[in-house]
């Protein structure tokens, strides 16, 4: 486990503001030093993300209504007018909006106790039914998957919606990819992550950049493609990698992690019907050891947005996938010693919810990621550089 | 005493069958006793040594007891790796030699492998009998313009008949169809014959010349032409240094207007990066192409690629990536797409996907994978090869050792066809009925198109370096497919070499007018550098612009 601290004294806020500040001061008329020396005072409050706003103070109680007035405010953009034809920044609102409200739980009506596998089956029947054009497949996917995950689907949706294809991870990427350039919805399961490589050419070089390199006329929204990541202790080299940096490393994937049933339904539905392609990681382990009361019906959690498990005050933790549990048991024995936690799930991993995690860590002032992975260019990597960078 | 002598086949003799080994060995045997003899003694001496060195061969090859002996004779040539041969050629077809007469038996246009010519259109279904030996390849017409006869007969002396009617399609058609009956079938169902209903955009025709633009086979002249006219210029624009890369098509122009016009609109195109000619017959102007390849504000794929990477959703044509035979995998997913489509909705105008790439790209994984794929799952597609002699550098006798790529058709269960790719209507006719096939038995089809690189690689590559440029001349005067439409379009008095001059300069012009204008065109705006990589720009992705712009006016750099 990774162990990463952000001192408070080690504080980088002053200097990219002061960069700011000095642009600001030279063309803004609005500002002036006393709203900066503000800042310093305000330290202990929460904060919306500094990079959007620039040397200003906020007031406002949600970090929503400050997120959209910076987001729409256009005095920031005095500084970079060149020409007076200068397109605004915010043209609309990004679907990646941190600030999408997750599921109301309790007013979707009767629940399930399902495990993870059951809630990803349920979550692939409501896919296929909703949407006559879904098609699942991979490898053993016909008789129910090596998991179960695809169990029964068959038999209610028909051979030519849920079927085998040869040994052919590559095949199976390619074959997603051009399926949904014609309009369709394709859900691609890769048998272990670990076997995800020989389809990395079709992942990175095709399936990333499909709609950019066309110019938008053609993409390939969509594709998701599930694979079951992570250790099961008995797995070895080839049964237990987490791939998600090489994956996170490719800008134009969506990659989605859950950490249990409820919330694996919610973000499987999300990723078949995200415009984007999406990588779908599924953490083994707990395929059957969680189980959680699902709710039955459609629901979607928004990607792009990480979930405050619980609220603390000394210490962030941030984690993906089956991880956290540990981390909660981490979490319960910190508590014992007084130290306050706040656990957060990231939930998605690319486009990932730094929004939140910044804010948290001007909060609390300290930072403890922790992964599967490899440290070494690990995803970990990444959340320290930017709140290295941010905060 | 009979000797069985089982030899080795060496390397150099790989393509004969063993079975004529055998008999030239056993001959060779039974000539003398005293050579028997001698023969067999040395080969007794070989064994000893040989059994030791090759003691893992399958018993029942290292011995036999049924009153013969069989013995294994070691090839004394020892392979030696061999500078690379820059000379491939082995008698290449001379301009002269091209009469009315020739009638050729076999074609190699890469100077290699020698291929049987046949004028019997069979696609070799999955579980009929394959070709033995060499598969054959399917050719219309020969290099002086003339249609073949079926039993190999002198070509007819064309201008003993009345020609038809200047520029009557139809009138063409049946002439042909009355001199060449064994082409009936595709003369009357090929579309180069038929014509279009309304005038085709793209045809620059002077007022006498109004009715032409309605003359599909025109049309396809012409835009060979123009494909073989924008090639060039482009060439030498990035000799110029005004555009950054350029590939050039030389060669294989039949191929693309052979194949587009047996395709119907509905028909998605997964392409390579050789194929400009059919996004052209489509009806992609020389203003798009230039504006691709200018990477201006007006590429429909917003400057992003490099130079020939065109794509047209409208067109229905893929847009082009540079990893080799990744196309060929999406093209089986499209297929499928289609397969569900014609299951669910009847009505709807049935649709294939055809997929393009070359003996190298046929090497790739995505390849195997696309066949096994398509062919078990039965998608409606055509995997279209190109097979032009040459990856880069690399002959096709370094890329493959069995008999090209239609030979692994039906080791996948799919039905595949040999076509000669410098023959227009061999190429339709080929795709017209592989595409008849897909639909009706919702399976893939290949086809493999025999012809010649004539051009450099691109315009990174020399290939003096590693072939012949006699190989090139051959290829260029004697088999350039434009030059055997020429003959056959003159023999009918439809063309002769002023019309053709003429036709080069208008299209010429044309593609200097094209390539001026897309050259004056700004570049794309900065934003379109962060937008597309998703369907809306995420947080980070307008964090980092702002970023950049901020950067920019703190250094004080212009940019729109």
């Amino acid at each position: 486990m990774k162990t990463m601290s952000l001192q408070r004294s080690s504080r980088r806020l002053l200097p990219r503001a002061m960069q700011r500040h000095d642009i600001m001061t030279s063309c803004c008329k609005s500002l002036t030093s006393s709203s900066f020396h503000n800042n310093h005072h305000q330290q202990q409050q929460q904060y919306p993300l500094s990079t959007v706003v620039v040397g200003r103070s906020f007031h406002s109680s949600s970090f929503a209504a400050a997120y959209q007035e910076a987001a729409y405010n256009n005095d920031d953009d005095n500084e970079l007018q060149t020409s007076s034809s200068y397109p605004p920044f915010f043209p609309y609102e990004s679907s990646y909006n941190p600030t999408k409200p997750d599921p109301d739980y309790p007013s979707l009506g009767p629940t399930t106790k399902l495990n993870l596998f059951q809630s990803i089956n349920t979550a692939l029947q409501l896919a296929l039914s909703t949407d006559p054009t879904t098609i699942v497949f991979g490898e053993d996917v016909a008789f129910g998957g090596v998991f179960r995950t695809s169990q029964n689907l068959r038999s209610e949706f028909g051979a030519h919606r849920v079927f085998n294809t040869p040994l052919s991870e590559n095949g199976i990427a390619g074959m997603a990819i051009g399926y949904a350039s014609m309009g369709g919805t394709a859900i691609g399961e890769i048998q272990f992550a670990d076997y995800i490589f020989p389809a990395m050419d079709q992942i990175v070089n095709e399936m990333a950049k499909f709609r950019y390199r066309s110019g938008n006329q053609w993409s390939c929204g969509g594709v998701t493609l599930r694979a079951p990541c992570g250790a099961v202790g008995h797995g070895g080299l080839y049964h237990s990698q987490s791939p998600e940096a090489y994956l996170c490393h490719t800008p134009g994937l969506v990659v989605v992690m859950p950490r249990g049933p409820r919330c694996a339904k919610g973000l499987l539905l999300s990723s078949v019907r995200c415009k984007d392609p999406v990588i779908f990681l599924e953490p083994k382990i707990l395929y059957r050891s969680a189980v959680e009361e699902v709710p039955d019906a459609d629901y979607e959690i928004p990607l792009g947005k990480a979930e405050i498990m619980q609220h603390g005050t000394d210490v962030t933790i941030v984690g993906w996938g089956a991880q956290l549990r540990r981390l909660q048991l981490a979490t319960d024995l910190a508590s014992k010693e007084g130290i306050s936690c706040e656990l957060i799930d990231l939930r998605t991993l690319l486009p990932w919810d730094s929004d939140t995690i910044i804010r948290s860590v001007k909060k609390t002032g300290k930072l403890i990621v922790s992964h599967e992975a490899p440290i070494t260019c690990g995803f970990g990597a990444e959340i320290a550089a930017t709140l290295q960078q941010e905060c | 005493m009979i000797l069985r002598i089982l030899n080795y086949p060496s390397p150099t003799t790989r393509q004969c069958s063993n079975r004529t080994l055998v008999k030239s060995a056993t001959i060779a045997a039974s000539c003398s006793s005293d050579a028997a003899a001698k023969t067999a003694s040395s080969i007794v001496a070989h064994q000893h040594h040989h059994d030791r060195q090759f003691s893992s061969l399958p018993h029942h090859l290292a011995r036999q007891n049924n009153g013969m002996v069989n013995v294994l004779v070691k090839s004394t040539k020892v392979p030696r790796p061999s500078l690379p041969k820059i000379n491939r050629l082995k008698k290449p077809l001379k301009q002269e030699e091209v009469t009315l007469q020739h009638v050729p038996s076999h074609m190699s246009y890469a100077g290699s492998q020698r291929m049987p010519i046949t004028s019997e259109m069979r696609i070799v279904k999955p579980g009929e009998d394959t070709p033995s030996g060499i598969w054959p390849v399917f050719r219309m017409m020969d290099e002086s313009g003339n249609f073949r006869k079926p039993d190999f007969s002198r070509h007819t002396n064309v201008s003993k008949i009345i020609p038809p009617k200047h520029h009557d399609l139809l009138q063409l058609q049946s002439a042909l169809t009355i001199q060449y009956p064994h082409f009936k079938h595709h003369f009357m169902s090929s579309r180069l014959f038929q014509p279009s209903k309304n005038p085709y955009p793209d045809m620059p025709l002077k007022k006498e010349e109004e009715d032409d633009a309605k003359n599909t086979l025109l049309r396809a002249h012409r835009q060979m032409i123009r494909l073989r006219q924008m090639d060039e210029i482009l060439h030498n624009a990035q000799r110029q240094g005004r555009i950054s890369f350029y590939m050039t098509h030389h060669g294989e122009e039949a191929i693309h207007m052979g194949s587009a016009s047996a395709l119907s609109p509905q028909d998605v195109i997964f392409a390579q990066y050789r194929e400009a000619g059919l996004l052209m017959w489509r009806g992609f102007t020389l203003d798009q192409f230039c504006n691709q390849c200018f990477s201006n504000d007006y590429d429909l794929g917003k400057g992003r690629q490099m130079p020939i990477h065109y794509g047209c959703r409208a067109l229905n044509y893929q847009t082009v990536s540079s990893p080799l035979g990744t196309q060929i995998t999406q093209a089986v997913g499209a297929a499928y797409k289609f397969k569900l489509d014609a299951m669910n909705n009847k009505e709807k105008e049935a649709a294939i996907s055809i997929v393009y790439f070359g003996e190298g790209a046929a090497s790739t994984i995505d390849f195997h994978s696309a066949c096994n794929f398509a062919a078990t799952l039965g998608t409606p597609m055509i995997f279209f090869c190109r097979n032009n002699g040459y990856a880069i550098s690399t002959p096709a006798e370094d890329q493959y050792a069995g008999d090209g790529i239609i030979s692994r058709a039906p080791g996948y269960g799919m039905a595949g066809i040999r076509v000669d790719g410098n023959d227009v209507f061999a190429v339709h006719a080929a795709v017209a009925e592989a595409r008849k096939l897909a639909l009706e038995t919702s399976a893939p089809v290949m086809i493999e198109a025999m012809t010649y690189r004539q051009g450099h690689h691109s315009t990174s590559d020399d290939s003096s370096r590693y072939r012949d440029v006699d190989e090139v001349q051959a290829a260029q005067d004697v088999t350039d497919p434009l030059i055997r439409m020429d003959k056959f379009l003159s023999h009918y008095g439809w063309m002769d070499n002023n019309a053709v001059t003429s036709i080069g300069d208008e299209e010429r012009a044309a593609v200097l007018r094209a390539m001026e204008a897309a050259e004056a065109r700004p570049t794309p705006t900065l934003e379109s550098m962060f937008t597309d990589v998703y369907h809306e720009k995420p947080p980070h992705l307008i964090r980092q612009e702002k970023e950049l712009r901020q950067h920019l006016v703190k250094h004080n750099i212009h940019h729109h």
